[in-house]
């Protein structure tokens, strides 16, 4: 799906997450973080990636394969490196106030990718093991 | 994001309420805490009990009250944290900044000491 670059929208995502993952065997605690990891992707989509450029779009999808809930996040922004983001558990770093989404992301998903892409933009991949292991086939969001 | 803020035993008690996302609170959060802090308030306590969820820049304006009211010579304390809120505060290692409090009462007192 494609959604303007207003943080409105996060609360739609999330909502729209929370129906994918309906009669999936997930713990209420899995979803909590997994929910927040997609709610710090899509604001850093938003704010860093296309500074709330109306005219620019955030591209979302979510699926579920085999045991793993898979989200893609693309922006049309300029993009970034994110070896070039600051720890946030540096003693330096540790009272900035900003700086730890991409942290919490990583925290709280099994594993979280970057790429730059071709065209414009960046590309977020958030991998979360379900741990069920009963799904099956995916859903398309 | 609803916020209260009442004064106790020369505290100021901030009561808040529901999110402090990007976008919906977090920014009215530090309003009111910069209001207080130009008011001359410099004991400061967040109630944290009913926020249902904070984010990366909930925490980040919260990191930067306790910034302000400390640089002012205030001290800002937090009540009432929520089990998945102190998760959050605890990962990122902020836990070990702020003085957190399961009691008003307790709270309080601390600030008399």
């Amino acid at each position: 799906m494609s959604l303007s670059s207003r943080f409105e929208n996060i609360e739609l995502a999330q909502h729209l997450c929370g129906k994918l993952l309906e009669g999936r065997e997930v713990t209420e605690e899995t979803k909590h973080w997994l929910l927040m990891a997609l709610r710090e992707a899509l604001a850093n989509a938003i704010k860093h990636g296309n500074r709330q450029d109306l005219s620019k779009r955030i591209h979302l999808e979510m699926d579920v394969v085999g045991p793993n809930l898979q989200i893609s996040i693309r922006d049309e922004g300029e993009g970034f490196d994110p070896a070039a983001v600051d720890d946030p558990l540096a003693p330096e770093n540790r009272l900035k106030t900003s700086g730890r989404g991409i942290f919490y992301m990583k925290t709280f998903m099994d594993d979280v990718r970057f790429r730059k892409l071709e065209g414009g933009g960046m590309e977020i991949v958030l991998t979360k093991n379900l741990s069920s292991g009963k799904e099956k086939e995916g859903n398309r969001t | 994001m609803k916020a209260n803020v009442r004064e106790v035993q020369g505290v100021s008690i901030v009561d808040l309420k529901g999110k402090i996302t990007i976008g919906s609170g977090d920014v009215q959060l530090r309003e009111i805490i910069n209001g207080l802090v130009d008011k001359g308030k410099k004991n400061i306590l967040i109630n944290m009990q009913e926020v249902t969820t904070i984010d990366s820049s909930g925490i980040g304006e919260l990191v930067g009250c306790y910034t302000s009211v400390t640089n002012k010579g205030g001290k800002l304390k937090l009540l009432h944290l929520p089990p998945k809120i102190n998760d959050v505060l605890t990962v990122t290692q902020l836990i070990t900044v702020f003085d957190v409090y399961e009691s008003e009462p307790e709270a309080l007192a601390t600030y008399a000491a």
